[in-house]
């Protein structure tokens, strides 16, 4: 090798050192091929995923039985239009939590908080996938209302409809990006998973309206994605204009990635400081 | 006979201790206590937005129902933390009697699932600010005894089933779903389709939320009985199945060499 090479450095006009546009499309592409891999990963398992949309049905099957009792059609629409949404967080609520632990029981974690590439970027593809799969759920759901309950499923903004829909999914995979970094030293993250299930479906206002809900609870449910999402996805479905909260839901959804990335890199470093990311 | 009853109670609560790891306050807690009072809220809130059902209606239900999960879990983790620690061998190559050896593992669960219907059954009415009528508690707490029992012996079957499969939890998680489904817990039982009430007759629970509603709402003991009998009953016929197929299903699992495949 000769003296130049290894004195060798780069000009600013350099193909080695990228420029921003390119810095963004790495990211995309990492980000990309990170929620594809993780979602074909996911979908490995026929067991875990037939079990991943049963589940959200038995409580749906609950409110579909719940809310036709009073005999009104409008009621039970709407809430059919909840149940199905109900999944997706199902979804990513304990499985956000355990992300982080799955890792440190496969011995990758140190792997991947070593590597170059930022552990949010690594993370954050894992939890949109699992709101990826969320979205089976919420097919599922509504044909099942459709089927066994006779539950009419029409749409007013059909379009608007699938747009919301996977805007709420991505958010809810961006509180669950948060959730997962808030849990890294947390050894029993999953029982923290499952103790956010119940309090989003209901102070989101899944199925209850907000205006049901103590008004102490109305600011914590607006500072969450989800109350803009569901919001847009109800509004997409039974008439109303949904884009002003598919826009509050992006907002509110980056706001979370945001405090994420910084949790990931505050909390990954003090792990690493006080070498305790193994947990052992 | 001194022997059964160490293996009963010593080994019992040892392996309670050992193999349900949930015992921590960092699961306790969220998974016991806090879990269970938001889903008391939320299905009382879905039932004021749906105009049906009292907040007691709600309350009573999802607290009785939470006593099967200790149950079902516990005993299911009985067997499955056994092949994880590679001990599941060395406890069914002893010669232990297995009555005791099971039905010992039993009773801490038992124990655990009555606590936690009370816990979810008190906060939840202080919560919703539910009146109890005093002379109710007594009772209540012999009807959430004995559905825990019942449970339990749901808990046993799905132990025994865990000889064959790997995925207790998923297992459990299955069995909860049925019971929330068909045991009157947010839904009356007269509500569910003919063949959903006959299968309803015949789980853990149902008999036990029925009771206990009636007691909440101000009926004598002498007026539950019925369904507190019927409950017990129906445990003890779930816990001689339990028994039964974990014996058979030991004997299976010896002859065709799967105990740590499952």
């Amino acid at each position: 090798m000769s003296a130049e090479a290894t004195t060798y450095a780069p000009s600013p006009r350099d193909s080695s050192v990228p420029g921003a546009a390119q810095r963004v499309r790495r990211v995309l592409r990492l980000v990309g091929i990170g929620w594809w891999l993780q979602l074909k990963n996911r979908s490995r398992s026929s067991f875990d995923g037939i079990l991943s949309i049963a589940y959200p049905l038995f409580y749906a099957t609950s409110i579909f039985f719940l809310y036709r009792q009073n005999g009104d059609q409008a009621a039970l629409v709407s809430a059919a239009v909840g149940a199905s949404l109900m999944g997706v967080w199902s979804a990513v609520s304990t499985s956000a939590s355990l992300t982080l632990q799955g890792e440190r029981r496969q011995g990758t974690l140190e792997l991947l908080v070593a590597a170059p590439t930022p552990f949010s970027l690594v993370i954050l593809p894992a939890t949109v996938s699992m709101a990826t799969i969320g979205l089976w759920s919420l097919v599922v759901t509504l044909l099942w209302g459709r089927l066994v309950f006779g539950i009419p499923i029409s749409f007013d903004q059909p379009f608007v409809f699938v747009v919301a829909s996977v805007v709420l999914a991505f958010s809810l995979g961006l509180v669950g990006f948060l959730q997962a970094m808030a849990s890294v030293r947390y050894r029993f993250a999953w029982a923290l998973g499952t103790l956010f299930e119940f309090p989003v479906w209901l102070i989101c206002g899944f199925l209850v309206p907000l205006s049901l809900l103590p008004d102490w609870v109305r600011p914590i449910s607006w500072l969450l994605p989800p109350t803009w999402g569901v919001g847009a996805v109800r509004q997409a479905a039974l008439g109303g204009s949904p884009w002003p909260d598919i826009g509050m839901c992006l907002l509110t959804g980056a706001v979370y990635a945001a405090i994420g990335v910084v949790l990931a890199r505050r909390l990954v470093d003090s792990a690493r400081g006080n070498a305790t990311l193994a947990l052992t | 006979m001194r022997a059964s009853l160490r293996i009963f109670f010593i080994g019992g609560l040892t392996s309670y201790r050992a193999l349900f790891t949930w015992l921590t306050p960092w699961i306790l807690i969220p998974t016991f206590i806090v879990e269970p009072i938001f889903q008391v809220l939320f299905f009382a809130f879905v039932g004021r937005d749906a105009g049906v059902g009292s907040d007691s209606f709600y309350l009573v239900g999802n607290a009785v129902q939470f006593a099967s999960i200790p149950c079902l879990f516990a005993m299911g983790n009985t067997i499955s933390n056994e092949r994880y620690t590679q001990t599941l061998g060395l406890l069914l190559a002893s010669p232990a009697r297995r009555l005791p050896l099971f039905l010992g593992r039993a009773l801490p669960v038992i124990l655990n699932g009555f606590l936690v219907s009370l816990v979810v059954l008190t906060l939840g009415a202080a919560v919703l600010r539910i009146s109890i009528p005093v002379s109710s508690w007594l009772p209540l707490v012999a009807v959430l005894a004995v559905s825990s029992f019942s449970c339990t012996g749901l808990g046993l079957m799905s132990a025994a089933l865990a000889l064959r499969v790997r995925e207790t939890a998923t297992l459990a998680n299955v069995i909860i779903g049925v019971l929330i489904i068909f045991c009157g817990v947010n839904v009356p039982v007269p509500a569910l389709p003919g063949w959903m009430q006959t299968i309803s007759n015949v789980l853990p629970l149902t008999h036990g939320i029925e009771a206990a509603r009636e007691l909440v709402g101000g009926a004598s003991w002498g007026s539950v009985t019925g369904l507190v009998t019927t409950e017990a009953l129906i445990g003890v016929v779930y816990a001689g199945i339990g028994m039964a197929m974990l014996y058979l299903l030991e004997i299976e699992s010896r002859r065709s060499a799967t105990l740590e495949l499952a």
